[in-house]
């Protein structure tokens, strides 16, 4: 190497260095990026994939699961369980349960694309906290519907109706391993009794049922609410309603 | 006040001022740095423990002075203890001839620079020690770079001190900075009236300087994606923590020298206003801007290769330095030839 | 430290007794980058000899999909190589596809087009980063995460995960591009441009780079042939070899783009290749915008999956070389024999001959440069 080109190499290589240190002076004077977690949270996007969830229907005020199974053949991960019995007056089965291992689940979607009946999706929530491991393992989303049907119970007012609350006919041609105490087995009118919000502590800041979160009934389906289809919702709104003379919790669930 | 006025008294007095000294600026240099860090990588550094991130050092030295000080089994017990405190303890006496302004400062000596310099080469030493006591093969590794990457920067270093010297033509860090005294274009860095090269030769001490620290781009020392964290690899709580203290130390201590060689010490840039406490005032403020700049540095570039940073030394910053020696002495003796 | 008996007959004779010293690099290191375990024997700081050792994060993915259908086998794909998941996913339902002669609406091909673009450049930023911060540059990997950050949004949008995507199906997609990702598309290959020249005057052109990856780890053409090794490390070397042309897939070929190549064959040739291919994506990007069909997303789909028996490869161009699904059916719904060629593990397999003689630094800065992704390696 000539002593000139190892001049220039050196003089090259130095205003070499004094880019990099521009830049960084430059990147230096622009704003943080960051999000600054526990103090900021983000918006999910629509379309984010969070834990599977059941969908409250905004019409009748409950699932549209039909407790087929087919989402649970889906899964790659074998980590849904679900359980439905029949009702007596309804075509089809209802759920009863519904639990997600969400340990083992892999957000991988088979089991929202493979649902007939458009009974579940993903939720927004992201950070998903618990001290608990069965908070995970053995996550409840029939329990977690009960409390959003509460909370549609409450913004959908009705007439109180006959309490009909409609026995689970013992002879159902599905072997439910609940007990098919009819207060037990009715969605809605089971929520009275659990009424403490927020099953998960850690889950309430993102997505808790009932929050400002996408699944909460849209406006047009409150419009409709009035004549319910069935009596069980029926029965679910009243006991709703009975539920709502303690002071909501999410008032703001109603502006939607 | 005659108490106070004892010479003994005195100096006691400041060494324990600049024990503090080195103490708060280790611990808050270093969340200058990471908020520096933070802020050149565009998020907010440490801002929770107190306002911004002030008590981060607090946090971070209780916590490590709750750790449990770690002897692992095989290795040189006492020189692995010995090593925290050798690397420590040059920095603090380096400190004690540094003028902070025209009358603060321990003790003037005559051979302020020698002192500096002799003391400043403790540190090496030490570092080898621990990376030799640590019975590590990383560790190991690295005392080995450490010391040859030492002894290559100490000579450009020295040469570039020699060149200065020759121009101040004496070893009294307090004369060196009267010398520069007046409008900023007479601080050394700036005389190019005397030797044209000078801002290079700065450049030079700047890299030794760096080198001479194992400040990244020259952190073979540590190297933590190579050497896992080097010399440092088996110290734990404040062993682990009494290194990186010495490395800020260190950091004060170059840029200190670097600003009373270069940069006209305690003197103002505009001649007035540099004595009682202005003196502290600027040369502080020059000190801090040098740190900045060396934190500045590490987070903008990747770590040399340990060779290329040896023929650096060797190929580009001996001669260049050498150059500068002979020109210097060439400028100053010429004219006498045409007297 | 042992002298071993075979050093010292090696040795030279006026060196007396060599040295030599083991050092196990991983599988906790911070340059594995997980959990590659490397055995060093070592002279000084020199290696004589490095040897891979792999399978701490065996996972056993081709197992996985012979004992379950397709279908459920598909989220698997994301998880061999999280950083490239689309073309991994891509490669699986290629196969399926071309094995049940499934069609693919053209739309779909597009989308898949320009998301395998978007998680190549992504992918690329995590190396550039990584590999920087094995060169102890700490902050480009921040820099490049903010970019990427804006690609993991986009899909996330667009498919509701960030890095396990399981997008594709077999037929098309798991739903339609909407008008928010196309757009934000184009807005970010335009944000991208000047990035990509930040990156250059920042890292690229810095002497202290340029010193730590020019002439070190020369992996010639020939070796990159005996051990299979594929994308930027053979194109490195300076052999075009591309499956996007090679075995064309997809709307590939309907799309212009170059292939980078260098031929010195050194760590700053892979470096530049991948830099170059960063912005060639953008380019396939920008034309597959353009040309991108309206449409149905995804195609006519039997219920229930069986493959016709047979055997059926489908090779993509993933961001670290060449990934390969071969399908063997018997004409069951699950696979016969599920073999996943992935290029970590022929791009890892020189290593061992590539690394004689270097120094550690090096060697490290080489294997930065190899781009490795442990459970790619380990499947
Ligand atoms: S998202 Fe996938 S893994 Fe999770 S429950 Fe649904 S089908 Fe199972
Ligand atoms: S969620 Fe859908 S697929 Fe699953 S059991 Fe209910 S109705 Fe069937």
């Amino acid at each position: 190497m000539s002593l000139k080109s190892a001049v220039r190499e050196t003089l090259t290589g130095f205003k070499s260095l004094l880019t990099g240190m521009r830049i960084t002076a430059r990147e230096a004077t622009k704003p943080i990026i960051t999000v600054q977690y526990p103090h900021e949270t983000l918006k999910m996007p629509d379309r984010f994939r969070g834990h599977v969830q059941l969908i409250l229907d905004p019409e009748t005020g409950k699932s549209r699961c039909t407790a087929c199974g087919l989402c649970v053949r889906a899964c790659p991960s074998d980590c849904l369980e679900v359980d439905g019995i029949k009702r007596e007056g309804e075509k089809k089965k209802s759920v009863t349960e519904y639990k997600l291992d969400f340990t083992k689940c892999s957000l991988c979607g088979s089991c929202v694309e493979a649902c007939p009946s458009d009974a579940i999706e993903y939720s927004k929530a992201y950070n998903v906290v618990s001290r608990d491991r069965d908070d995970f393992a053995k996550m409840d989303l029939v329990k977690d519907l009960d409390a959003k049907a509460k909370v549609w119970a409450e913004t959908h007012p009705t007439p109180p109706a006959a309490p009909a609350p409609v026995a689970a006919t013992p002879g159902s041609p599905t072997p439910a391993t609940s007990a098919p105490a009819p207060a037990v087995a009715t969605p809605g009118s089971s929520t009275p009794a659990k009424a403490a919000p927020a099953p998960v502590a850690g889950r309430a800041e993102a997505g808790t049922p009932g929050s400002s979160n996408p699944a909460t009934p849209p406006a047009p389906a409150a419009a409709n609410s009035p004549t319910p289809s069935s009596s069980i919702a029926n029965a679910a709104a009243s006991t709703g309603a009975a539920a709502g003379a303690t002071p909501s919790p999410q008032p703001e669930s109603k502006t939607t | 006040m005659s108490f106070l006025a004892l010479e003994p008294i005195r100096v006691l007095l400041y060494l324990v001022g600049i024990c503090a000294f080195v103490g708060g600026n280790a611990a808050y240099l270093v969340l200058a740095e990471r908020k520096g860090a933070g802020r050149i990588q565009r998020r907010p550094g440490p801002n929770e423990a107190g306002w911004a991130g002030i008590l981060q050092p607090l946090a971070d030295g209780i916590k490590l002075l709750a750790k449990q000080v770690m002897v692992p089994p095989g290795t040189d017990a006492l020189l692995f203890r010995a090593a925290p405190l050798m690397v420590m303890a040059p920095p603090l006496m380096c400190l004690a001839t540094i003028p902070f302004g025209d009358t603060v400062v321990a003790r003037n000596l005559n051979i302020g620079l020698l002192f500096v310099f002799s003391f400043g080469s403790i540190n090496v030493m030490a570092l080898m020690l621990g990376g030799w006591a640590s019975r590590n093969k990383y560790s190991i590794i690295s005392a080995a770079r450490v010391v040859s990457q030492n002894v290559a920067y100490e000579i450009p270093m020295l040469l570039v001190v020699i060149t200065l010297l020759m121009i101040t033509g004496t070893m009294d860090l307090n004369e060196i900075i009267k010398q520069q005294a007046g409008w900023f274009w007479n601080w050394n860095v700036l005389k190019i009236w005397v030797n044209p090269l000078m801002p290079v030769t700065f450049v030079i001490f700047f890299t030794c300087m760096l080198a001479e620290t194992n400040r990244a781009p020259f952190d073979m020392a540590e190297a933590e994606s190579e050497l896992v964290a080097g010399a440092f690899t088996e110290y734990g709580g404040m062993g682990f923590g009494v290194f990186f203290m010495a490395e800020y130390a260190n950091i004060v201590v170059g840029c200190c020298l670097a600003t009373i060689l270069f940069f006209g010490g305690w003197q103002s840039p505009f001649g007035a206003l540099s004595d009682g406490l202005w003196g502290p005032i600027w040369f502080l403020g020059k000190t801090y801007a040098l740190i900045f700049t060396v934190i500045w540095i590490r987070w903008t570039f990747p770590r040399t290769q340990f060779y290329s940073l040896l023929n650096l030394s060797w190929k580009i910053l001996i001669p260049l330095s050498l150059f500068t020696l002979l020109l210097t002495g060439a400028m100053m003796k010429l004219p006498l030839l045409f007297k | 430290m042992i002298a071993s008996k075979d050093n010292f007959s090696a040795a030279p004779a006026s060196q007396g007794p060599q040295e030599t010293f083991t050092l196990n690099l991983g599988p906790q290191h911070p340059a594995a980058h997980g959990v590659l375990r490397v055995l060093m024997t070592m002279d000084g700081e020199w290696i004589q000899r490095a040897e891979p050792v792999i399978g701490y994060i065996h996972r056993m993915h081709e197992k996985m999909g012979e004992n379950r259908t397709l279908a459920k086998f598909l989220p698997n794909t994301s998880r061999i190589d999280y950083l490239s998941a689309m073309h991994y996913t891509h490669a699986v339902v290629g196969a399926v596809e071309r094995a049940a002669k499934i069609e693919v609406p053209l739309r779909a091909e597009y989308i898949r087009v320009i998301t395998s673009e978007l998680n190549r450049i992504s992918s690329h930023m995590v190396w550039w980063g990584a590999l920087l911060l094995d060169l102890g540059g700490f902050t480009p990997i921040l820099y490049a995460f903010d970019d990427r950050e804006k690609i993991l949004d986009l899909l996330e949008g667009l498919c509701g995960a960030r890095l396990t995507y399981c997008y594709y199906r077999f037929g098309g997609l798991y739903n339609d591009a909407d008008d928010a990702f196309l757009k934000g598309t184009r807005d970010f290959v335009q944000h991208m441009k000047p990035r990509l020249q930040m990156y250059r005057d920042l890292v690229t052109d810095n002497i202290i780079l340029r010193k730590r990856l020019t002439d070190i780890g020369p992996i010639p053409a020939e070796m990159c042939r005996r051990y299979g090794a594929t994308g930027p490390v053979i194109r490195g070397a300076g052999v075009a070899y591309d499956v996007r042309r090679a075995e064309p897939y997809s709307v590939y070929p309907k799309l212009d783009f170059k292939i980078p190549t260098y031929p010195e064959a050194d760590s700053m040739a892979r470096y530049l290749v991948r830099m170059d291919e960063m912005e060639q994506s953008l380019y396939i990007i920008e034309q597959a915008l353009d040309q991108i069909p309206a449409g149905p997303f995804i195609g006519k789909v039997p219920r229930v999956l069986k493959l016709p028996p047979g055997d059926t490869c489908y090779a993509v161009e993933a961001a670290r070389g060449r990934f390969l699904v071969r399908l063997v059916s018997d004409g069951k719904d699950t696979a016969y024999r599920v073999k996943l060629r992935t290029p970590s593990f022929s791009n890892l397999s020189l290593y061992e001959e590539a690394s004689k003689g270097m120094i550690l630094p090096d060697a490290l800065a080489m294997m930065g440069s190899l781009d490795l992704v442990i459970p790619d390696i380990d499947r």
